[in-house]
């Protein structure tokens, strides 16, 4: 029930993406009219060329990095803006869980704000009332109904924002995102939600970067790469070739030290095994060039979360180093890392001396696919970030 | 839930670059009618939720803007008003001029401060400069009432031909506050000077309408170039209705119309063609 074809975006750059006072559209008309400029200069293409069509009942994911332009997409399907070329053609209403809660007022009570949010996400006031017990109900807030919702604790903000949009009926729903907030409980609702939308037939486009999620929800998934559109096909496939299309190797270059003849040429992350899978071991290699020989360079990689936080520390000292180019590997195994985006620290000393040392060096990802231990699976889903190393416990029993 | 989707045959949206003004676009504006209820009774109930005066505000302004003026213009400048106790007569026009500049306020603020929704959710933009015009009825039909009370104090009784007139300058202020709303707050979208040019334009458009004199003080020859202010017409009327003050001659009611549908056009026009990058600039 969604088509696309030949869709494209282009945005304005720099400057020209908003020109925020009367002057600056002013100078800048002058300075044009005096210099053109070639257009591709101050433009660029978010989506190009982008065609394809969902069939109703069908559940797609949307995977791409960062800037790949997912949620241009998404904005495009669900008219928040319009395309630069090319035609979409949407059959029926189209909801969005791009931001629960869209159109809340602090002032207004609970009651006030289930038909204000509602009309705004499209249902009409028929509609709203008919379900408006059901609303309050999922939401559990009844008590509290009359109240401004300034007053509500965040939970409760959250619960009410989603039960609306939970009630949503429409042909298509898109959802980005929006398992990466809110508490595990939440997260699980927005899951059901949109499984139960599929089996009744609905058409549901999801974006995010939880390929955990992705696998348990979609049967098709649409790979995005600079904006333009790199796959399409089953699940299963399609992510095995995105994560073996380079997303596991990532890779930082020419990096400055503290001393003139230490130079770190590249630093690269290799996950072990192209075969998907928990706690394979982390390979990272340090490409070095020296202008003589070193003795007793110790190396320290910290393993950050994507909340920032140091959650694995590792040393290696490296007895000798001969003048030229070396590349070191170091190996972490036994890390008991979950899936998800981490960064890389690196610190590089001699004795006391201090050589290199820099936060972030090298983000990259550890895959999760093929995580078959259900136990697991529904921690990925719902704690990311939160986990920390994953240990199974061993346990028995004791006589008393 | 599933009942109240019955048989709703999908209907197909074609999303397509920089459509404009069509009539699709307007259908789809008067399909989201109950959304801009919405917004309106929002502002309302929003406006008079945490102010202590609440209603009154709506009272005081226009009571503490006629005390100004009856003393400034009424008093001090001894403006003639042709037998009408000044207050009365400047509070006719302050009645729609009020009304108006609030809306136009309003309007030009309403898409800056909604960019939340801009960038969030779908529906026809045009909802909320309209939407932002609504809420200041209430305060016209309270400053009204005010108006009723004052005709009665000083023994006033209105033109029989106030029963329509009345209603229809005040659908026609409203009408312009639309069309002028649209065209401000889309170009605010892209120029937030016109955020801050917002005051200046209102006191200079409201000396320029007769809220404090009469026409009659408007050399005749220059009469028909005053009324292409829309202001003039609705206010002139206004005044023959209610306080039966003839309409003056050389006044062309034709010019303030003509004048108000190009507005209201030309607004609403540019609104469209600006509207589909809104959420890309605002």
């Amino acid at each position: 029930m969604i088509e696309v074809e030949s869709v494209g975006k282009r945005y304005r750059l720099g400057s020209g993406v908003r020109s925020d006072t009367l002057r600056d559209a002013l100078m800048k008309r002058i300075r044009r009219t005096a210099a053109p400029r070639p257009e591709s200069s101050d433009s660029f293409w978010a989506l190009r060329g982008i065609s394809f069509a969902v069939a109703s009942g069908e559940v797609v994911g949307v995977v791409g990095r960062n800037g790949a332009g997912k949620s241009t997409l998404l904005k495009l399907l669900s008219r928040i803006t319009s395309p630069t070329e090319g035609r979409i053609r949407l059959g029926g209403r189209v909801a969005s869980l791009l931001e629960v809660g869209t159109g809340f007022h602090p002032e207004l009570s609970g009651r006030e704000n289930i038909f204000m949010n509602g009309s705004i996400l499209g249902m009409t006031r028929r509609e709203i009332q008919a379900c408006f017990d059901s609303i309050v109900d999922f939401a559990e807030v009844e008590r509290f109904l009359d109240t401004p919702i300034k007053r509500y604790s965040s939970g409760m903000y959250m619960r009410l924002a989603f039960a609306v949009a939970a009630h949503l009926e429409p042909e298509i729903l898109l959802v980005d995102e929006v398992l990466a907030v809110g508490d595990a409980e939440f997260q699980k609702k927005c899951l059901g939600r949109m499984a139960g939308v599929a089996r009744s037939g609905r058409t549901v486009l999801f974006v995010s970067h939880n390929l955990a999620a992705i696998q348990q929800v979609t049967t098709r998934c649409l790979v995005l790469e600079k904006g333009e559109l790199a796959g399409d096909g089953p699940t299963q496939d399609v992510l095995a070739n995105y994560l073996g299309s380079g997303a596991r190797s990532s890779v930082v270059q020419d990096l400055a030290t503290d001393l003139p003849d230490f130079h770190i040429h590249s630093v690269r992350f290799r996950e072990e095994d192209r075969a998907p899978g928990f706690n394979k071991p982390l390979e990272f290699e340090v490409s070095l060039s020296l202008q003589r020989a070193f003795r007793s360079v110790s190396f320290g990689l910290g393993l950050h979360n994507s909340l920032g936080a140091r959650i694995v520390t590792s040393r290696a000292i490296v007895d000798r180093l001969d003048e030229g180019k070396t590349t070191l590997s170091f190996r972490i195994s036994d890390h008991h890392l979950p899936p998800g985006e981490y960064a890389l620290s690196l610190s590089i000393s001699r004795d006391t001396q201090k050589i290199f040392y820099a936060e972030n060096v090298l983000p990259f990802s550890l895959s999760d696919l093929g995580v078959n231990d259900p136990l697991l699976q529904a921690y990925l889903v719902h704690l990311r970030d939160q986990i920390g190393a994953f240990i199974p416990a061993r346990w028995e029993k004791r006589e008393s | 839930m599933a009942e109240t989707t019955e048989a709703r045959l999908p209907a197909w949206t074609v999303i397509e670059p920089e459509s404009g003004l069509s009539l699709q676009w307007l259908r789809d504006v008067w399909a989201h009618r109950e959304l801009l209820g919405f917004f309106a009774w929002r502002d309302v109930s929003v406006r008079y939720k945490q102010s202590l005066l609440g209603v009154l505000w709506a009272l005081l302004t226009p009571l503490i803007t006629v005390a100004i003026f009856t003393l400034i213009f009424g008093h001090v400048a001894g403006i003639d008003t042709g037998g009408v106790p000044y207050p009365v007569f400047c509070y006719v026009g302050l009645l729609p001029w009020l009304f108006f500049a609030q809306s136009v306020q309003r309007a030009t603020g309403s898409m800056v401060s909604e960019r939340n929704l801009l960038t969030k959710v779908y529906f026809p933009r045009l909802i909320l400069p309209i939407g932002a015009t609504l809420a200041p009825l209430v305060d016209l039909a309270i400053a009204s009432s005010m108006f009723a009370a004052m005709m009665a104090w000083c023994r006033l009784i209105p033109n029989t031909h106030a029963i329509y007139l009345v209603p229809l300058c005040l659908a026609w202020a409203w009408f312009v506050a639309v069309g002028v709303g649209a065209l401000l707050s889309a170009l605010n979208v892209y120029f937030r000077d016109v955020g801050q040019m917002i005051p200046f334009l209102i006191q200079v458009w409201m000396y320029a309408s007769p809220v404090v004199y009469p026409v009659i003080l408007v050399p005749e020859p220059l009469r028909w170039i005053h009324s292409l202010n829309p202001l003039v017409g609705i206010i002139v009327w206004l005044r023959f209705a209610l306080i039966s003050r003839p309409v003056p001659p050389g006044v062309s009611t034709w010019g303030s119309l003509t004048v108000s549908l190009a507005l209201v056009v030309v607004g609403i026009v540019c609104f469209a063609r600006m509207e589909r990058s809104f959420a890309d600039v605002v």
